[in-house]
């Protein structure tokens, strides 16, 4: 048992269990299932294609923490994706071929790892801080979707660019199908490769990795060219859920809630150690959060403050100060038997 | 001194102390006492417990068994702060200030005096000034902290600690990163403390120092207490062997284990050629020639130039004069990786901030050189890191023999003999070790002098740099004398060649 509890995981996926069971007694269907028109169908669904974006952005986000860095910059790079590939299918003679929506989204993903790339350029080879480097591009980001857009919101209608975003295959979202095979190559690539190891080197002791002949620098400019690219992906799925190309709108925050489910899931913000399932455990609680608070009919007016309570609940269950205090009260209590024996 | 012993109750009584970490118990039932008026050593190897007694009375820790009495009353500290009110301040081995401040906001750090709520800057520095003048110390208050040697940074720690008025004073491994004089002028401080009725608790693993200090002094091994004792009467050779539990055997050996008059054909091309080779504001342009199987020793004083030496050997720092050869081709070290390619290893000398990687394991750690060097995609497959690993630990007697264990767990020694197997499993040609013996118990390094008279001896080209001379001597086959950030003298090491020689070549700065 207190193997369990100690594992890093334990809390935040006992938040999670916490928040579904706290829906399934408001609304006892919640976890149904059901196969509509060949899809599955059911709010546990909702939220595995809800979280697919966050998800990306995260996955980015968690690499680049783990190096101590920080991208601010993965809306403004969401809001440039979805505004490149929208624009491209509205311009184009054939908006609903695939060939167009292929290259739609070729030209959006590249355009965004460029994005990620310049990042990593500011951050590992001018030397400038993350946060201050990154916020340059959440700035001018915007700035350079509204240019696309031309500042009207494009609406477009594609129907293979919506099977991104809308569409089922095998039963499951594909949205989710995209996020889930974009986690599972970050793991292989982290964890079967020296990569995941080399970002904890330089992320916990950037000196002593530059001597032990780690590349640093290179390091640094993948992390925050993947994130990029992730981010660039998160845009395209965005934009198809909604099939219209908002510059100032697509992707508002979700820097914020991407760093926060890296931190839920026990990633320092100072860099080192990283966990990519704790990730994806902390966007899944964000995503049910987000979809208890309507379910449960919360007023819109004070759902940031709810999102908070549980945040600060997950985050002290999490402090290695909480738990020492824990820790060292349950050795006293131990202690003091003996002590009577004695 | 030892006289108080007698006539006065001691300030602090420490019983039957015992503290538990998860699967290890790292004091047993250790007792201390501390005299009002006296330097009291605290001694024992690494991992024998100093640190962790130290943090129990300073309520870093808190304790699971025994008892902590300060002027007769029982305390139980929950934190830092609590120890400070009872009258205990500590100045940890790696300075604790704020080197952007002046002196004087460093020393009255939270106890400034103020006026109508706001602080009296001028009152600030006129106290500082008293607190430094009754230390006999001459440091201009208003200057900042970082312009200052690390001695007097030291130094201005000890005043921090004074200005709360302690009864008692922690000093962890004070010296280990001062040269003689500023050893000396630590020494006056305390003394002058200690003459005022302070109980001053020294930690050094200079068994010289300790000597010249101490008035007693407690032995720890294992976590466990070996006995109190008093200075003056304690032989040097029993207490090293009471600290490492074993004779000095290990320590003997080692005298024979440098063959000093084995010659290197110096004829043949060295292993690596330096031609004035320099860097502005670091070292001036030198000439240094490395021989494969060769010990080649750079000795001087702290801030001599002995570490930019072996930083731009190492390619740490980029040269902006001379040029490199290794096997007599063309070598430009033009940053670490291009060194470590070329069959360089480097060893810094602060091993917490440009060595140890504490969050991963030891078997990380290790591998992690020889890692970096293969790139990220062709990861080390894993029964080859198992086999590296189990070798090194083995062979370094690295303790405890978990490579899951995170590093920073270890203690000093066991970080450094990891950071060591990094390089081995490098298979380096030149291995480079600034300082590899510095902060560690005289077992460790033993063993890390074996090993690198082993090394030399199975023809690997060591460059070694230590602060203690006798060290450097036993080792070495040729000397390079540093002196001012500049190589003031070479010397092939021999039977005639002592501590007095190359002291005397420092002092002169080679010109006899």
């Amino acid at each position: 048992m207190r193997e369990i509890t100690r594992h890093a995981l334990f809390w935040p996926v006992a938040a999670l269990i916490a928040l579904l069971v706290a829906n399934t007694v408001y609304r006892p269907d919640f976890l149904a299932v059901t196969v509509l028109d060949g899809h599955l169908f059911g709010a546990p669904i909702d939220i595995l294609r809800n979280a697919a974006p966050l998800m990306l952005v995260a996955l980015g986000m968690t690499l680049v923490i783990a190096t101590r860095g920080i991208d601010l910059s993965v809306g403004a790079v969401v809001a440039i994706s979805g505004a490149l590939s929208l624009s491209f299918i509205a311009t184009s003679p054939d908006p609903g071929s695939v060939s167009t929506v292929l290259l739609a989204i070729a030209i959006a993903l590249g355009v965004s790892l460029v994005l990620g790339v310049w990042n990593g350029f500011l951050v590992s080879v001018v030397g400038i801080q993350p946060i201050i480097a990154t916020l340059i591009l959440m700035t001018a980001g915007r700035g350079i979707a509204m240019l696309i857009t031309e500042g009207q919101i494009t609406t477009v209608t594609s129907a293979p660019f919506k099977t991104l975003g809308s569409g089922f295959w095998l039963g499951l979202p594909v949205a989710t199908l995209v996020a889930g095979g974009v986690f599972l190559l970050v793991a292989l690539l982290t964890r079967r490769t020296a990569l995941g190891m080399l970002v904890e080197s330089v992320g916990i002791n950037p000196a002593a990795s530059r001597l032990a002949g780690v590349k640093a620098r290179t390091i640094v400019w993948t992390v925050f060219a993947l994130s990029g690219l992730f981010s660039g992906l998160a845009g395209l799925i965005l934009a198809s859920n909604v099939m219209a190309a908002d510059a100032n709108n697509a992707g508002l925050f979700i820097e914020l809630d991407a760093i926060l489910a890296v931190v839920i899931g026990g990633t320092s913000l100072q860099g080192g150690k990283f966990s990519l399932s704790g990730t994806l455990v902390g966007v899944l609680i964000i995503t049910t959060l987000t979809l208890t608070v309507t379910i449960v009919g919360i007023s819109p007016l004070v759902t940031p403050l709810f999102k908070a309570l549980v945040v600060i609940a997950v985050t002290l269950l999490q402090s290695p100060r909480i738990r020492e205090t824990f820790a060292a009260r349950a050795r006293q209590r131990a202690a003091r038997p003996e002590e009577v024996a004695a | 001194m030892t006289s108080s012993e007698t006539a006065e109750r001691p300030v602090v009584e420490m019983t039957g102390i015992s503290i538990e970490f998860p699967g290890v118990k790292a004091l047993d039932q250790v007792d201390l006492r501390l005299f009002p008026g006296e330097v009291h050593a605290l001694m024992g190897e690494n991992g024998a417990g100093k640190s962790t007694l130290i943090k129990a009375l300073t309520g870093v820790y808190g304790i699971d068994a025994g008892e902590i009495l300060v002027d007769g009353r029982s305390h139980r500290f929950s934190g830092p702060g609590e120890s400070q009110d009872a009258g205990i301040a500590t100045v940890y081995q790696e300075v604790n200030l704020c080197e952007n401040l002046t002196v004087a906001e460093n020393i009255m750090l939270g106890n400034e005096p103020r006026r109508l709520g706001a602080i009296d800057w001028r009152a600030t520095r006129r106290e500082a000034a008293r607190h430094l003048a009754t230390m006999g110390l001459d440091i201009d208050p208003a200057s900042s902290l970082g312009a200052h040697s690390i001695a007097l940074q030291q130094l201005v720690a000890i005043s921090r600690a004074m200005v709360v008025e302690a009864k008692v004073l922690i000093l962890d491994e004070p010296t280990s990163s001062l040269d003689a004089g500023e050893v000396a002028q630590l020494f006056a401080v305390m003394r002058r403390l200690r003459d005022e009725g302070v109980a001053i608790l020294f930690v050094s693993h200079f068994i010289e120092q300790v000597y010249e200090i101490s008035d007693r002094m407690t032995v720890l091994r294992n976590g466990r207490l070996v006995g109190e004792y008093a200075t003056a009467t304690t032989d040097r050779v029993e207490l090293v062997s009471t600290m490492i539990g074993r004779s000095m055997e290990v320590l003997e050996d080692l005298h024979v284990s440098t063959d000093r008059t084995v010659e290197i054909e110096r004829g043949s091309t060295p292993y690596l050629q330096a031609v004035g080779l320099g860097r502005k504001g670091s070292v001036q342009p030198f000439d240094l020639d490395v021989y494969s199987g060769e010990v080649v020793g750079l000795a001087g004083l702290l801030g001599s130039g002995r570490t930019e030496v072996a930083r731009l050997l190492a390619g740490a720092d980029r040269a902006d004069s001379g040029t490199t050869r290794i096997k007599d081709a063309p070598a430009p070290l033009r940053n670490p990786r291009a060194a470590i390619s070329r069959g360089i290893a480097f060893s810094s000398e602060d091993r917490k901030a440009e060595g140890v990687v504490g969050d991963l394991t030891v078997r990380e750690n290790i591998v992690l050189g020889l890692q970096a060097g293969r790139g990220w995609m062709r990861r080390l497959p894993g029964r080859q890191v198992d086999e590296i690993v189990d070798k090194y630990v083995a062979a370094l007697n690295i303790r405890p023999a978990d490579p899951d264990a995170l590093l920073r767990n270890l203690s000093g020694g066991n970080q450094q003999k990891v950071l060591l197997a990094r390089w081995l499993a490098t298979a380096p040609e030149l291995l480079i070790l600034d300082e590899p013996t510095r902060g560690i118990d005289v077992g460790a390094k033993a063993e890390i002098q074996k090993l690198v008279a082993e090394l030399a001896g199975e023809g690997m080209a060591v460059v070694f740099i230590s602060a203690e001379l006798e060290e450097v001597l036993r080792l070495s086959h040729r000397i390079a004398v540093m002196r001012d950030r500049a190589k003031v003298a070479e010397i092939v090491n021999g039977e005639d060649v002592g501590v007095d020689e190359v002291v005397g070549l420092i002092a002169s700065g080679g010109d006899h």
